[in-house]
């Protein structure tokens, strides 16, 4: 190898884009963009042409449209008159509902599982075994009509409960109705209330529900400020004063309080004409779904948890207890806080499969947003293009939030290294 | 990720929109198949047996296309497809002729960019309740729970008949009849909506159909016919004359039975002659062998033998032929001349 003593000049020649390590990689990235590009423009440019010969050139007009068809679970006011986007918008909130409440249930059985899985105890062990394997190896399609089947063939439909010797009777004093349509249980109602507040002139909220959400926010404030300085007392003096019955008050009493202003009652659902008026009433496609899809979900959750447990070692538990820890507070202070960095990561990715997998509505007639946009609206007006598109823009900004949410608290109980 | 998402979304897009505008029946005669979407299982109109064979009053418009064309009424590739599917297939070019009860609307026609070739049931959506309910009108069913199935004619009539009428229901969207029946029987609805010759053909598979009653209104106009895709009129002419052909065949006593006789020997009436090929060149203008009417025929009759064997009185559906019937008889069946 020989040093040369000048730097050469800057003779660039064109073999040099190939043969130079210093060009090379860059010559195949330019030249794989410009493939791509060309790609995607010859991609679109196939697209707008034939759209432009079928006579179908892309038009997001119809969103103005009457949609003319009627949704039976609305969140907000709509109506066969409404427009396409309102029913959108119907259909997007149905979806972000069951993806909520299949989140919040999915954590909680997949916890429990996950947990349970790991007991000393054989029996409890080898059944959650048994729920893990048989949940996640089933399709989760087959899950959701598998439960509504058993929803609508073996719950009794409203006529049952007519008449004097009815062959079906409500639960819990007449206040909750099983039926193959759906549940029917109380709902919260207010002879005080306050009214709604309409939002953009769209939306109505009730501005009872924000009141109870203040109390409640400001209530986990108020608590978490008493834990703070139950810490400091703990610091100082090495005392840890009783405090949960203040933090429990500080929730609990504002809240009562105010629902007895609003003057608070339960409306019970009764049976009037063909069905039960009255109460809260949860269709049983939201149901099936709910209930199919958290199942399902829990099943991997309860894996993720159980591999976060066992990847915290036992010396841990054995350091924690040597310490004179009591055993309850080794799993708050000491396994918990290592075992949800193994979980959180694997977690995020599970609520994104459920809200994603929640487009499997269609298959039990649960009106989410692949029912209306992607479904009713794109058949009625024949713009299927301009539908998956939005339809997937929508889905793509759900899962997003959720790994921008997920993220942010991952980072808070990520391991901090100093 | 997002780029592949978008590309994905690219892809599917160029893939629906990728068939249009091509000779269509080059396309069958190159595949050897006629690519036909049905119902996914309407007993009497599209349904499966046992052998899996497709037979029924639509599958018989795809068969005597597919004798016309092809020549062999079995050359026919069998596409179900709900109300919500059917358009995408359509539009995708997934499938050459639509023939699944799908009703005429100005905007498919014009907007969603199909040509209706023309009626093969003038049909209109009524209302199935148990008979234990004591329902004698549409009009008393407030609050009531109804199947519908998603994405047809039926569901924007409903929703207009019960807003017009200022009575509530709730809709219970479903996807296939199979469906809808489960549901209906299970009693997880009170009532079943859908084209009165649908209602009819379902309450014939009920194990007891005399506990079930049709009400009496009739809230819509419904002429249901087969489709194809817009801008390819040579094969959309193809599909409209087999059709007029068997309705023709009936009101000119041309039957499955007779139909080979009468190609044989021509006879003195010469619209016979020119629909059946011994006169005249019909076949060829159509880009079809001269014959192509008589294979038509002879796939499954003409349009009242279809009729009576698939829905007429003598079926379980027992369907009169009520508005269906010749314009001779009476009825809207009413097909240009062959000249």
């Amino acid at each position: 190898m020989t040093t040369v003593s000048d730097a050469p000049k800057a003779t660039f020649r064109l073999s040099m884009l190939i043969y130079d390590t210093r060009y090379r990689s860059m010559t195949i990235q330019v030249v794989a963009l410009f493939a791509f590009m060309l790609m995607a423009a010859w991609l679109i440019n196939n697209t707008a042409q034939n759209l432009a010969a079928l006579g179908k050139p892309i038009d997001f007009g119809f969103f103005t449209e009457r949609a003319g068809y009627d949704i039976n679970q609305r969140l907000i006011d709509y109506s066969s008159n409404s427009s396409h986007l309102r029913a959108s918008v119907v259909g997007l909130l149905n979806t972000l509902l069951v993806a909520v409440l299949g989140c919040a249930l999915a954590t909680v059985v997949g916890v429990t599982i996950g947990v349970l899985r790991l007991s000393k105890n054989w029996l409890v062990a080898r059944i959650m075994t048994v729920y893990v394997e048989t949940f996640r190896n089933v399709p989760v399609l087959l899950w959701i009509v598998f439960f509504m089947a058993i929803l609508i063939e073996n719950l009794p439909p409203p006529n049952a409960f007519r008449g004097a010797d009815p062959a079906a009777s409500m639960l819990f004093g007449d206040s909750v109705a099983l039926t193959n349509r759906g549940f029917y249980i109380p709902e919260p109602l207010f002879s005080r209330g306050l009214g709604d507040i309409s939002i953009f002139g769209a939306f109505n909220v009730s501005l009872e529900l924000l009141a109870v959400l203040a109390m409640l926010v400001g209530g986990f404030f108020a608590a978490g400020l008493i834990r703070k300085r139950a810490d400091r007392i703990q610091e100082a003096t090495g005392v840890r004063p009783t405090t949960w019955y203040l933090r429990l008050g500080v929730i609990v009493l504002p809240v009562v309080a105010l629902l007895y202003a609003l003057g608070f009652y339960l409306g019970y659902p009764a049976l009037k004409g063909f069905n039960f008026q009255g109460g809260i009433y949860m269709r049983n496609s939201l149901i099936a779904l709910w209930l199919a899809l958290s199942f399902y979900t829990a099943a991997f959750i309860a894996e993720i948890v159980r591999s976060g447990i066992l990847a915290i070692s036992k010396g841990q538990t054995e350091a924690a207890a040597a310490l004179g820890i009591r055993p309850n507070r080794i799993m708050s202070l000491v396994i918990l806080p290592q075992a949800l960095r193994v979980i959180i990561p694997p977690l995020i990715s599970q609520y994104l499969n459920l809200t994603k997998n929640s487009s499997l509505a269609i298959a039990v007639g649960y009106m989410d947003i692949t029912g209306t946009l992607g479904g009713i609206t794109m058949n009625q007006t024949g713009r299927e293009l301009e539908c998956v598109l939005m339809l997937m823009l929508v889905y793509l900004v759900i899962s997003l939030i959720i790994s921008v949410v997920m993220n942010w608290y991952n980072n808070r109980v990520k391991l901090v290294e100093r | 990720m997002k780029k592949s998402v978008f590309l994905g979304a690219l892809t599917v897009a160029s893939l629906v929109a990728g068939a249009a505008a091509a000779a269509t029946l080059d396309d069958v005669k190159a595949r050897g198949k006629l690519n036909c979407g049905t119902n996914t299982g309407l007993v009497g109109f599209a349904a499966p047996d046992a052998n899996g064979e497709w037979f029924g009053f639509d599958v018989g418009v795809c068969r005597a296309v597919a004798a016309a064309v092809l020549g062999d009424p079995s050359a026919i590739e069998f596409v179900p497809t709900t109300g919500k599917t059917r358009f995408t297939a359509l539009a995708s070019g997934e499938i050459d002729v639509l023939a699944r009860n799908t009703t005429w609307t100005f905007s498919r026609d014009v907007d969603l960019k199909f040509t209706f070739v023309g009626v093969n049931y003038y049909d209109g959506q009524g209302f199935m309740v148990p008979k234990a309910l004591g329902v004698t009108s549409a009009k008393e069913l407030d609050g009531a729970t109804v199947c519908i199935q998603a994405g047809t004619t039926t569901e924007l009539n409903l929703a207009d008949f019960f807003r017009v009428n200022n009575i509530s229901y709730e809709p219970v969207p479903i996807e296939t009849n199979a469906e809808a029946q489960q549901q209906y029987l299970a009693g997880a609805c009170d009532v079943y909506t859908t084209d009165a010759s649908g209602l009819a053909a379902t309450r014939a598979t009920f194990e007891d159909p005399t506990a079930h009653v049709v009400l009496p209104e009739i809230i819509s106009k419904e002429p249901l016919g087969p489709l194809v895709r817009h801008g390819d009129d040579d094969w959309a002419d193809i599909v409209r004359w087999t059709l007029n052909a068997l309705i023709a065949a009936e009101e000119l006593g041309i039957t499955s039975a007779n139909v080979d006789e009468l190609a044989a020997n021509p006879t003195n009436n010469p619209e016979i002659n020119r629909m059946l090929g011994t006169e005249g060149n019909l076949g060829e203008m159509l880009g079809l062998p001269a014959d192509w009417a008589v294979k038509a025929i002879k796939a499954g009759g003409n349009y009242g033998e279809l009729f009576e064997k698939y829905i007429g009185e003598n079926t379980p559906i027992g369907l009169a032929r009520g508005l269906n019937a010749q314009w001779t008889d009476g009825g809207l069946m009413y097909v240009p001349p062959f000249r």
